[in-house]
């Protein structure tokens, strides 16, 4: 996809196609995906936590036909990125699914959303819009047999991964909690995956 | 930051030509270390040139056995791919081992090769940094070094690689292919990196404007019977404090062939050659693991701080090793 | 159980907390941060920042409006050019955008007088001196008997010193403020853990009157104490309004949170405990060595639970403090107990170890009828049924003490126990409850909800308090207009508020009946003020207790520690609201395991601030270092604290833990770690 820029400009014209939506924005090529959305879309719910891919709680989903790199295969729910590494002029071309995009244009809340509530899997909720998108893109990552660091098999034939509490863990581990509510969001996310076909 | 443009040129040469044409363009692939850098000020490129849709995406197998991987491969793919599972565990594991799932998804290969040091000094645009700023001096030796080098460093610089997946890329002898301003080349991984020195700030044997395209790995063999252990601080999401990626050919309890690489201890991923050679037709049991380790370590020049990291290494090859060769481990403890 | 109010709001999105409030033409602020640690500024070159197109104002010493109220150092921005630690805010810049206002900090050029700094404590530090009390206002020494001589007498002795290092609150959401001035009247959205006392904290500052500021707080990412006084960042924004005549949105980096926002400083902790031969103590000694900045005095109060937990005639508690040229410690989750209890209840694990006493069994031989240093009475004391419960559950019994005895496979394992403790205490507090003629209550109180479901517990309190269903009341909290309220600190917010509203509902619930019913078209409306009731408190000993409960495997080649099992059973009164609680404990828990495996704020001397600045450097406990924390509460009435009768949960889960771990490190490795973070090079043989 051309997009015209002069090695001078400093900002460019973009479209960003966020939760369905087509969004055309003038912007500083410095602004992250991450302010892109609070500060220019006026969708907060994904948060800044450190601003420097270390905490998670910028968490979106990206389509997997993100800079056209060929990435045949992989989870369908989308890919989990840290927005806040991520330039918003990267993410032209490709579908961005926010936490105000995960549930139903009814307000029908997703699985993992509706878990979330029922496990008390949150406190003071700052990190919640982060886990709960990483945990989205987790279960497809799982569908799709990609191994984590827990998984005590690595060979190709194991088709989708059982998540089990290693499982869980370690694919949840880019996702800081200070508040500590791990042992709920590990008993909300168990609960979707079991449920889950 | 600085302002910067942002290019997307048509094809490879173009994106070399725009790099090498200006002196503060730089490539820009997953962004995961460079946007990080460019926010601390450590990177101030007034140009970025974007590569993904450049660079192969894909893993090719090559005539031989061995795989093609793409530089434009995503970390998170390359870990997944089932080729790399059955025939490289040692690289699907050290991928998986680094970073988080939500940066693996960014990342590419080439990307990965390339990152710079964690070092907290380098990080911090207010301090001295010999790598920096060449001559401002080396304030990790006297302050924080507990992740420091054991290997490899200089009076200069004791700066870590940061990266598992060049661990495991260097135990298979991969080779890189980069494209350039002078045509296209192949190194091996080990070529790609040098050590400090006395010149801290240069880090690799790229010019300017080099574009590593793709890294190729020999036909798995070996490293069929391989695997990667990382130590850290945390049980995950943490860089290493000392990691370790083996491969072992055992015939009739003798050692025929040997790789090991460590990560976290050196300004580059570190091939053990001497550990390599001590091992060569020895008896697979764990005192020659235990040998073999001290001759690596050997030329170990700790820091303070950081002298835990000799016997961390060398408990952490003894063990793989015995694993490795199905060897027991007592009495290997030296 | 009730689930939490806000969490639909929270998990879809819709939350939004200080930084994401919308402000019309709002301009952004980049605060710049001292690179020195001590000096003066001698000058402040401005032009370079000034001349990039979009930046509004830069604010300096130079320039900066004067503050009437410089009462609180922290809070007296740019009004001296001295420099009291290393990344203070000295300057700040206002521009149109983000990325405009964070390229212009940089191009601020300070040229410094640098002086040398001192930013190292140690246990004979010439500087240390007696403070005239500890935080928030307790007595720093305390004597009883003749510790010394007993001591020496003693059949058994334990003398250990154990250290803790800096550690930083990093709730997930930084310090943020959205502030606006209109005709005199400054408005702030802030991340604040109490908006009542905020906004009279930020009047002084300004010289207002308190009706001139109003602080909304409506969702709050985290505090754990660090918000629980107004930090650098409301003061900054408030100004650069001013300054601008603009809103203003401004957020303090992640790095810049380990300056300004607060923290826990290091201690170096001896504790003395001698006993006779039936393990009973005779001499107890704790002597606290901390550190402060030169600005303000902060003395955490380490020593101040050893004072209530167990018997023994002769005692002594001490605490020495230093300034030193570092950033102002404050409030960290249990001030004071945290650290202290590791320190105390590790030195009772080596008690146990001199003795050959189960650990569980040397607590309940010293558990003391009254307060031993007061005399008081315990309002309720139930620690001895939480460490048999702990037990029971943990399935201590028959345990082993022999330490580094037990394999499996590559793992040493072992387990321990510790003691926990927290004041309960309510402060005085307003709510007002109104009914309208169709059958709907309003609750309002400016409380704060920082993750801990005051919201819900409140809602469950009125609820219950008017007898009617809970979907028929909204509750306002957040917001420094409503009554008056205590804030969300010290665990004392959910027994200060459940106070008031108790009392206002009840009072509501008489003027409804005095009706036989009939609501007037007005609706009623109800007032409470908790200060005469909480001023006519007995003089008694009120605390939470816990026992923490920890199972520990250490990697035999390694030295990498895993926790396969916390348990945390505790004795806090009535239970507002269970699953929240339980969220509170098991989070607190998690942050006592994350102090005893990860959290360390190493000071560099050379420069005088902490290189590992960010969440990469410091480590907090993540997803896969957190296995089975269970916590659970026995049955306890609480007589005194209140019509809920509620002892606040909020900080007594993360006391103990480190300790419980670092006794279960002992008993896997016969290694015995005394300053923290375990980490395994400590435990590398």
């Amino acid at each position: 996809m051309a997009r015209v820029t002069t090695a001078d400009d400093t900002s460019s014209e973009l479209s960003l196609r966020v939760n369905g939506t087509a969004h055309r924005l003038r912007l500083d090529h410095r602004t992250t995906l991450l302010d892109a959305l609070r500060e220019h879309l006026g969708l907060t719910g994904t948060k800044k936590g450190c601003d420097h891919g270390q905490c998670g709680a910028c968490t979106v989903l990206v389509d997997t036909g993100l800079a056209d790199t060929g990435l045949a295969g992989g989870p369908a729910s989308g890919r989990r990125v840290n927005s806040c590494l991520l330039l918003a002029v990267m993410a032209q071309g490709t579908g961005i699914t926010t936490i105000e995009g995960l549930a139903a244009p009814d307000g029908e809340l997703h699985p993992l959303q509706a878990a979330f509530v029922e496990r008390d899997a949150l406190q003071c909720g700052y990190c919640t819009p982060g886990q709960i998108c990483s945990a989205a893109a987790m279960l497809g990552e799982a569908a799709a047999g990609w191994p984590s660091a827990a998984s005590a098999s690595l060979s190709p034939q194991a088709g989708p991964v059982t998540l089990d509490a290693a499982e869980i863990r370690e694919r949840m581990s880019g996702n800081l909690c200070r508040c500590g509510a791990y042992v709920n969001i590990l008993a909300a996310i168990t609960d979707v995956a079991r449920e889950a076909p | 930051m600085r302002p910067f443009g942002y290019l997307t040129p048509p094809d490879p040469a173009a994106a070399i030509a725009a790099v090498t044409g200006r002196p503060g363009a730089t490539f820009l692939a997953g962004g995961t270390n460079l946007v990080d850098l460019m926010k601390l000020g450590v990177a101030t490129p007034d140009l970025l040139v974007d590569v993904t849709g450049l660079l192969p995406g894909r893993i090719e197998p090559v005539p031989g056995g061995g795989l093609r991987i793409g530089a434009g491969v995503r970390n998170s793919d390359l870990a997944a791919d089932p080729r790399v599972r059955a025939g490289f565990p040692v690289l699907a594991q050290a991928v998986l081992a680094g970073a988080s799932a939500q940066l693996r998804n960014m990342a590419t290969v080439g990307g990965n090769l390339l990152q710079r040091t964690r070092c907290l000094y380098f990080q911090d645009v207010t301090k001295p940094c010999n790598k920096r700023v060449p001559g401002s001096g080396c304030p990790a030796r006297a302050g924080d070094h507990r992740n420091l080098a054991i290997l490899g460093g200089s009076p200069h610089c004791v700066a870590t690689h940061p990266s598992d997946m060049a661990v495991a890329l260097a135990a298979l002898d991969a080779v890189v292919h980069v494209e350039g301003a002078a045509g296209p080349r192949a190194l091996p991984l080990g070529e790609l990196y040098r050590l400090p020195g006395d010149r801290p700030d240069r880090e690799t044997t790229l010019e300017r404007g080099d574009l590593i395209t793709a890294v190729e790995l020999p036909a798995p063999g070996l490293a069929a019977r391989s695997a990667y252990r990382k130590v850290r601080d945390r049980a995950s999401y943490a860089f290493g404090v000392a990691s370790v990626a083996a491969a072992l050919d055992v015939d009739g309890g003798v050692i025929r062939d040997a790789r090991i690489a460590l990560g976290a201890v050196a300004p580059l991923p570190w091939r053990a050659r001497a550990a390599e050679r001590v091992l060569a037709g020895r008896p697979a049991t764990a005192e020659w693991f235990g040998r073999a380790a001290d001759a690596e370590l050997a030329e170990a020049a700790p820091l303070p701080d950081n002298a835990f990291k000799v016997t961390l290494v060398r408990n952490v090859v003894v063990r793989m090793l015995c694993e490795l060769a199905g060897t027991e481990l007592a009495g290997a403890a030296s | 159980m009730t689930a939490r109010v806000d969490g639909p709001d929270k998990v879809t999105g819709r939350a939004r907390y200080a930084f994401e409030h919308p402000a019309d033409g709002a301009a952004y602020v980049w605060a710049v941060p001292s690179v020195i640690a001590r000096g003066t500024i001698r000058s402040v070159d401005a032009s370079r920042a000034l001349a990039l197109p979009g930046v509004l104002a830069v604010i300096t010493p130079d320039n900066a409006p004067r503050l009437p109220g410089t009462g609180d150092p922290e809070l007296a921005l740019f009004q001296t050019r001295a420099v009291a630690y290393r990344g203070q805010f000295v300057a700040a810049v206002v521009a149109g955008t983000l990325e405009t206002a964070r390229e212009a900090a940089g191009r601020v050029v300070i040229d410094y007088e640098r002086a040398p700094h001192d930013v190292t404590l140690t246990a004979s530090h010439p500087g240390l001196y007696k403070p005239d009390f500890v935080n928030p206002r307790y007595e720093t020494d305390t004597a009883a008997g003749d510790f010394d001589g007993a001591f020496a007498a003693a059949a058994v002795r334990v003398d250990a010193t154990y250290r803790t290092p800096a550690e930083h609150n990093h709730p997930m959401e930084p310090h943020a403020t959205v502030a606006a001035w209109q005709a005199g009247t400054l408005t702030v959205y802030d991340a604040t853990q109490g908006p009542s006392r905020a906004a009279g904290q930020i009047a002084a500052v300004f010289g207002l009157e308190p009706g001139q500021v109003r602080v909304i707080a409506e969702h709050v990412g985290g505090g754990f104490g660090a918000k629980g006084m107004p930090r650098a960042n409301v003061i900054l924004a408030a100004m650069a309004a001013r300054v601008t005549g603009r809103p203003v949105k401004f957020a303090v980096t992640r790095p810049q949170m380990f300056a300004v926002t607060g923290h826990r400083a290091p201690s170096i902790q001896r504790v003395r405990l001698g006993a006779g031969p039936d393990g009973r103590l005779t001499a107890v000694c704790h002597d606290v060595i901390d550190q402060t900045s030169t600005l303000k005095e902060f003395t955490e109060q380490s020593a101040v639970a050893t004072r209530h937990m167990y018997a023994a005639p002769h005692r002594r508690t001490t605490h020495r403090v230093v300034r030193l040229d570092v950033p102002t410690p404050s409030w960290m989750r249990a001030p004071g107990e945290c650290p202290g209890m590791f320190a105390l209840e590790s030195a009772m694990d080596e008690l146990a170890a001199a003795f050959g006493i189960d650990p569980v069994e040397l607590r309940l031989r010293n558990e003391p009828p009254v307060h031993p240093e007061t005399g008081q009475p315990f309002s309720s004391r139930h620690l001895a049924g939480c460490l048999r419960e702990g037990a029971a559950r943990f399935g201590w019994a028959g345990r082993d003490p022999a330490p580094g005895v037990r394999r499996e496979g590559r793992w040493l394992t072992g387990t321990g126990v510790a003691a926990s403790t927290y004041p309960a205490r309510a402060m005085p507090s307003q709510a007002r409850v109104t009914v309208s003629p169709s059958g709907r209550y309003q609750v309002s109180i400016a409380a704060a909800d920082i993750g801990t479901g005051a919201r819900t517990a409140l809602l469950a309190v009125a609820a219950e308090s008017l007898g009617v269903p809970a979907a028929a009341i909204d509750v306002s909290i957040g917001d420094s207009a409503l009554p008056p309220a205590m804030i969300a600190g010290g665990s004392m917010g959910t027994a200060s508020w459940t106070w008031a509203v108790i009392k206002a509902c009840g009072a509501l619930r008489d003027q409804v009946r005095a009706r036989d019913g009939a609501v007037p078209p007005g609706g009623l409306t109800a007032h409470a003020d908790t200060a005469a009731d909480i001023g006519a408190l007995p003089a008694h000993a009120r605390y939470a207790f816990g026992a923490q409960f920890a199972e520990v495997r250490v990697d035999a080649d390694t030295g990498e520690v895993r926790v396969p099992r916390l348990l945390g059973v505790f004795a806090a009164g009535r239970i507002v609201s269970p699953a929240q609680a339980r969220s509170q404990l098991i989070g607190g828990m998690t942050m006592g395991l994350s102090m005893a495996l990860h959290e360390e704020s190493a000071m560099d001397p050379q420069f005088g601030d902490y290189p590992n600045h960010d969440l990469a450097g410091y480590h907090i406990a993540a997803h896969a270092d957190v296995q089975d924390i269970d916590a659970v509460w026995i049955d306890e009435e609480e007589p005194e604290l209140g019509p809920a009768g509620a002892k606040g949960i909020g900080e007594v889960g993360i006391v103990g833990t480190a300790a419980a771990i670092a006794g279960a490190v002992y008993h896997a490795t016969g290694i015995r770690v005394r300053d923290l973070p375990i980490r395994l090079d400590k435990l590398l043989t």
